[in-house]
């Protein structure tokens, strides 16, 4: 069986045209969002730091949190959404009635959770730049990030989904997996110079430091190509890995 | 056959829910799976369009191996599966343009089909509105909709009507009719005897997994009951006195006190207990036979009561 992208692209504008209904209700609370984060933390917290890795506080913020935005734009689809799909509303089992074959399903839902990350990321962006904080045009390296980090949560997080018998375990997800990453992701200090050298592998695991790696290299706060190549195929492949195991278990949730 | 099922069987784990099934279905045929909740109706329906595998047996849909080739075979049938799946935020157009993209119709032909079938289904009144605000009427009228737009060969009905009141029935066995006079072939399921006498050409009798009888309504009842039921208040001790002097019925049925006696020609026997007066004649009910009475005498217990 093999993925047919015009199938996957329909289970795609299914969600679109959910989405599509209430755009601006959807929409709005991403732009605030970021404005309160830039104040709070940004400018309030900052006002006590005076510079982080040669740079304000608020500038040092700014790449990370565009890549938490696009971490929880993917997750919130392929997390609650997904799983009311799949177990309540049974929208694939309906969907297996015509040509939609299971791999299709999952490639749309995917496509779809990357689409949403990017609309997340890209509102992030614009309020970051707004503020004068993405030094352009160099900073516009960033948003090729934000699907990149989009594909890697939309992965990690429909492989949790199809794995978990109840609805109840996505709060262990968001408190126990996605807060600790956002805290210790490279997002508010530098993780990796607060570890002693025998830990620094510790960072490297974490999934969310990579992306948040490649948009603080976009907005030239350091970095190196080395460094970069290394997290983009670190989300590539295990990106790729989750997926292959998601695609099992979707196949056997949804046939039996 | 647009349907051709050998020796099929599913497994679950060490649970069978069908056990050795063959099916026919001829083009243009409508066929009715009879059968009570839990007998394998629906897993059958199931692995006929290939969401679940058969732990043993072949299945050919339109002459092709359901398991070689599930999207050929899915281009050209519909289903309503037994719980409607619609988008409830939707109106009715909505989501039938969403499902018309699964089977990658485009505008302008899928517009048009969905104004067909708008019309076709009596759901122009309440076309716009959203369908958390429809009955479970119209919400069934929409599922069978969204299971025609691709003007499939084959119609899979997994109980069309359940829990629906008269009127809607009647209009929906219309639209069954309707669509088999357009050349359709249909397979359903139901558990309402009264819907697989008026709708089905033949049927196939399920319990636990097993096909237990076969054939044309009419003829099932002839083979294994009689024509008419007659149905009177009387006691085990009784019955013989009362059913004296009248060529022996071809079946008879107890539950407590009701007697039911399957015969042909029913005039001797309701002469014979009319004559004879009392709480029998009061009671008595002379009706036909039904597929319901066929199931009684198959399986010993009632439709309803399940298996």
């Amino acid at each position: 069986m093999t993925v047919s992208l015009p199938h996957a692209l329909a289970v795609w504008r299914r969600n679109a045209s959910m989405y599509r209904r209430t755009w601006w209700l959807n929409l709005l609370p991403n732009f605030f969002e970021p404005v309160f984060y830039l104040l709070s933390i940004g400018i309030g917290v900052g006002a006590y730091i005076h510079e982080m890795g040669g740079t304000s506080y608020a500038a040092f913020l700014a790449p990370g949190l565009v890549c938490v935005a696009a971490m929880n734009g993917a997750s919130f689809e392929v997390t609650y959404n997904l799983f009311v799909r799949l177990t309540y509303e049974k929208q694939y089992d309906a969907m297996l009635t015509t040509p939609v074959q299971p791999d299709d399903v999952l490639v749309g839902e995917i496509l779809w959770a990357v689409t949403r990350a990017t609309i997340y990321g890209a509102c992030f962006f614009l309020v970051v730049a707004l503020f004068g904080l993405a030094p352009l045009p160099g900073a516009l390296a960033a948003l090729a990030v934000i699907p990149l980090a989009g594909l890697l949560f939309a992965a990690i997080g429909v492989a949790f989904s199809l794995h978990i018998p109840a609805i109840e375990l996505f709060s262990f997800y968001f408190t126990l997996f996605l807060t600790p990453l956002f805290l210790f992701s490279d997002v508010f200090f530098p993780l990796q110079e607060r570890l002693a050298g025998g830990w620094l592998w510790v960072a490297e695991v974490l999934p969310l430091l990579h992306p948040v790696r490649l948009a603080r290299a976009a907005f030239g706060q350091g970095g190196s190509w080395l460094t970069a190549a290394w997290d983009v195929t670190y989300i590539v492949v295990v990106s790729a890995a989750l997926l292959a195991w998601a695609r099992r278990a979707m196949r056997a949730r949804l046939m039996s | 056959m647009i349907v051709e099922a050998r020796g099929v069987r599913k497994l679950f784990g060490p649970r069978v829910a069908v056990d050795g099934i063959d099916l026919d279905v001829a083009a243009g045929e409508c066929f009715g799976l009879l059968g009570p909740n839990g007998a394998g109706k629906t897993t059958t329906l199931r692995m006929l369009y290939g969401v679940t595998r058969p732990s043993a047996g072949t299945i050919r849909i339109f002459g092709i191996d359901i398991a070689a080739d599930p999207r050929a075979v899915r281009r050209r049938l519909g289903v309503t599966l037994q719980e409607n799946v619609q988008i409830d935020a939707l109106t009715p157009v909505e989501n039938l343009r969403v499902f018309g993209r699964y089977h990658l119709l485009r505008d302008p032909a899928l517009g048009a089909r969905i104004d067909e079938l708008i019309d076709f289904l009596e759901l122009r009144s309440h076309a716009d509105v959203p369908v958390q605000r429809l009955s479970g009427g119209f919400k069934r009228r929409l599922a069978i909709a969204m299971s025609l737009l691709n003007r499939p060969e084959l119609l899979i009905l997994d109980e069309p009507t359940t829990g629906l009141d008269p009127a809607v029935r009647l209009a929906l066995w219309a639209r069954v009719r309707d669509l088999r006079a357009a050349g359709t072939t249909v397979l359903l399921t139901t558990h309402y005897m009264d819907e697989a006498q008026r709708l089905c050409d033949r049927v196939a009798i399920i319990a636990a997994g097993r096909v237990i009888a076969g054939g044309a309504p009419a003829a099932l009842i002839t083979a294994h009951l009689g024509r008419d039921a007659v149905e009177v208040d009387c006691a085990a001790e009784d019955e013989a006195g009362l059913l004296a002097g009248t060529p022996p019925p071809r079946h008879r049925l107890r539950s407590g006190r009701r007697l039911i006696a399957y015969v042909d020609d029913p005039a001797p026997l309701v002469a014979r207990i009319t004559q004879q007066g009392g709480a029998a004649a009061r009671g008595m009910i002379v009706r036909p036979a039904n597929l319901e009475d066929v199931f009684l005498r198959l399986a010993g217990h009632t439709l309803e009561g399940g298996a």
